[in-house]
């Protein structure tokens, strides 16, 4: 064997880590790395590239602007109206959600008979796509025309019909888009509050039982709440990521042939009709994303702080 | 390749060698000339709702013998599909589109059509040629014109004793007084008329969305009273609003919902099938003292791909389709929708629009009609139609709307003013 060849194996060997070690990390983590590499980091950092061009029906733009796509951006009064609807939405869908499946938990956990089929009715709908919920939300629940069910049965009280998503004042499209969230998402997350509750040891309500706490209120704010900290930390983040994700109900409930209302317009829906659609200004578009995950970036910072994610267990 | 029994049974008269050979060298789309058909074009249509139309289309590519044309048909959104496949290899060699925009054609996505029109140029309709033309030059073929107008019911009408509106003042009485509890007085789309009307309100005030000269053509204060008159519609609960069809359909209008509706000249036979005589069609009301009537006309043209691998060979199609392939045009127009024939020659002898409510659509079209013009960018459409939307919708004050439009669309024109330069 000659000096080159020694050589090249003594590499190979190291390369290799002991007993190929460092061979079999890349051959189960290399194909998601590469995936994760090219369809998102590549993608992520062409769209920064993007938001710093004038970049009209094109991808390789040439016309280099600076800022100017992100001052416009900001000045533009049609997308700093989108993030305050999110705001809006955010803070309204995240607590009554919560409370919604928290309540329902509770009900279903206290049931002695047909647990198991409640469970399942209140979590079918979880499996129910949005575009599905949303269409038979717009066309046949919440249609403006009196055969509409809601009209329907408002009719039986005498009332005249309502166009509900086209009526701005007052909101009633709100409470479109609301319900066929809370109706989507409200078993899934009652679920999650179904097994912390199960986790809870009965040795504790027999303590506070025997200690004298009233059951209801004072049991449930002293001993349920306090042991379902971590199910709630992670039911609140999940359901503030799902509405920053807001794009399928609104944009099937609200958008038509000629393009989308000014009006419940979140950031991405309004982004995807600046970028992607007959604009296809893909620099003003870009910057608007980049924006955007700042937003989202600082408050999942934030939340994360505020919940003590990350830091050890005491 | 999906190689359809259609394509087989048109290539049927090439041998069985040369199917094999065919199907042996399909690399997608730049196969060679094995068979004898010349290159593969790929050409795109978006989804008519009309039955028969996909089989037509398909007819007329399997005519064609200088090329392997293979038409795709695609549902959803075909503005968006388009655009972001113009911006590949992979894209259509040839398209319909309702454009194209002037960043598609400043941004050089589409080929200069101007050649293919040598001599018959003057057989177009002007109106629906205009938009498609920039520099001088020609950019896509016009198919056929489609246009809005409004329908009526007349056995309604006449039992509220109202006459068809001669003015928009009137229109707002009219649907008021035939709205009922049962039937609204006016259908403009479930978004109170904001996407339907568009510029039409503008135009049928005396004034435009962009000068000739390319300047804001609605900054004028008759503007925002001819915008008021819509909001004062959705005030007085005329309007059809949230129906499970859009505008674009007839469908509110023929079920009895709405006494009026504003849709396309496409939705006429299923109209006139379900109605009989008990309809009239009118165009968008003057809006102002002296002012005239207005139409949106437009068209889809088709455009060939500068990134096709065979551009050539695609706007010989395209001539040879849309320019001389006359009976195919007129079978296009006018044997599954209800269009006008874009060549003033073949409108002419389309006997189906020469009488009932289809000549006067005709007529106004050629007389009222307007297309939106090429400098209407999306931009500016947004910043409009929000506008109005909040116009028509919240009550918001039309001056003070028009005039952060106007801002807008006038920052909007200087963009695409700086690029041509």
């Amino acid at each position: 064997m000659s000096a080159g060849a020694a050589r090249r194996e003594r590499l190979w060997r190291r390369l290799a880590g002991p007993q190929n070690r460092n061979l079999w990390f890349w051959v189960f983590v290399g194909p998601f790395a590469l995936g994760l590499i090219v369809f998102t980091y590549v993608p992520l950092g062409w769209s920064v590239y993007l938001s710093f061009f004038d970049a009209h029906n094109t991808v390789s733009p040439s016309d280099f602007v600076g800022f100017d796509n992100y001052t416009s951006m900001l000045r533009n009064d049609a997308f700093t109206d989108s993030l305050w609807t999110f705001v809006v939405f955010t803070a309204f869908i995240v607590p009554t959600t919560f409370v919604l499946s928290l309540s329902l938990a509770l009900m279903v956990n206290r049931m002695r008979r047909a647990q198991a089929f409640l469970r399942s009715v209140f979590f079918l709908p979880a499996a129910c796509s949005y575009v599905v919920a949303a269409l038979i939300w717009k066309m046949s629940i919440f249609n403006g025309v009196r055969f509409g069910l809601a009209n329907t049965v408002l009719g039986w009280f005498g009332a005249d019909q309502t166009a509900w998503l086209s009526t701005t004042d007052p909101p009633w499209y709100w409470l479109v888009i609301v319900t066929v969230r809370l109706w989507l998402q409200a078993g899934f997350y009652m679920i999650l509050f179904l097994a912390g509750l199960q986790r809870i040891s009965p040795t504790l309500y027999e303590a506070a039982a025997v200690d004298g706490a009233r059951p209801g209120w004072q049991v449930l704010r002293h001993i349920t709440l306090p042991q379902l900290r971590t199910t709630s930390v992670a039911v609140t983040l999940l359901l503030v990521i799902n509405a920053f994700q807001a794009f399928d109900e609104f944009y099937n409930l609200l958008s038509d042939a000629r393009g989308y209302p000014p009006y419940a317009r979140p950031p991405l829906v309004y982004l995807y009709y600046t970028a992607l659609g007959q604009g296809q200004n893909l620099g003003l578009g870009s910057a608007g994303a980049v924006l955007l995950a700042l937003v989202i970036a600082v408050v999942t910072i934030g939340q994360a702080r505020w919940f003590g994610l990350g830091r050890k267990a005491d | 390749m999906t190689i359809s029994r259609r394509t087989l049974l048109g290539t049927g008269t090439g041998t069985a060698l040369g199917l094999l050979t065919a199907c042996g060298s399909n690399t997608g789309r730049d196969g060679g000339d094995s068979d004898g058909k010349g290159p593969k074009l790929s050409q795109w249509y978006h989804q008519y709702g009309e039955a028969g139309t996909e089989k037509a289309v398909k007819r007329y590519a399997d005519a064609y013998d200088k090329a392997d044309v293979s038409v795709q048909w695609r549902p959803g959104n075909y503005d968006e599909q388009t655009a972001a496949a113009l911006l590949t290899k992979s894209g259509p060699d040839v398209f319909e589109v309702n454009g194209p925009t002037l960043d598609q054609i400043q941004g050089g996505q589409v080929v200069d059509l101007t050649d293919l029109f040598d001599g018959v140029k003057d057989d177009f309709n002007a109106a629906v040629l205009a938009p498609k033309t920039y520099d001088g030059r020609i950019w896509a073929v016009p198919q056929v014109v489609d246009m809005q107008l409004l329908y009526y019911r007349k056995s309604l009408l006449a039992d509220a004793g109202r006459t068809p509106p001669k003015s928009l003042d009137e229109l707002v009485d009219t649907a008021r007084e035939l709205t009922t509890k049962k039937v609204k007085g006016l259908f403009l789309g479930n978004d109170g008329g904001a996407g339907a009307l568009g510029g039409t309100p503008l135009y049928a005030a005396g004034l435009s969305l962009v000068t000739d000269d390319g300047e804001v053509g609605f900054d004028d204060p008759a503007a925002a009273r001819a915008l008021s008159h819509l909001r004062a519609l959705y005030e007085d609960k005329s309007l059809l609003l949230g129906a499970p069809s859009d505008w674009s359909d007839p469908s509110a209008f023929v079920q009895g919902l709405t006494a009026m509706q504003w849709s396309g000249l496409w939705a006429l036979p299923a109209v006139q099938k379900a109605l009989g005589d008990d309809f009239g069609v009118a165009a968008f009301p003057a809006a102002a003292s002296g002012a005239e009537p207005a139409v949106p006309v437009g068209a889809y043209g088709s455009a060939v791909s500068a990134r096709s691998a065979h551009k050539q060979e695609a706007k010989d199609f395209v001539k040879w389709l849309w320019i001389e392939r006359t009976h195919y045009q007129r079978d296009f127009a006018l044997s599954y929708g209800f269009h006008i024939p874009a060549r003033l020659s073949l409108a002419k002898k389309a006997d189906v629009l020469t009488k009932g409510p289809a000549a006067d659509a005709v007529r106004f079209a050629t007389d009222n009609g307007y297309a939106e013009p090429l400098r209407w960018t999306p931009a500016s459409r947004v910043a409009y139609q929000d506008a109005l939307s909040r116009i028509i919708k919240s009550g918001a004050n039309p001056e003070s709307e028009l005039r952060s439009v106007v801002r807008k669309v006038s920052a909007e024109l200087d963009r695409v003013r700086k690029k041509s330069s």
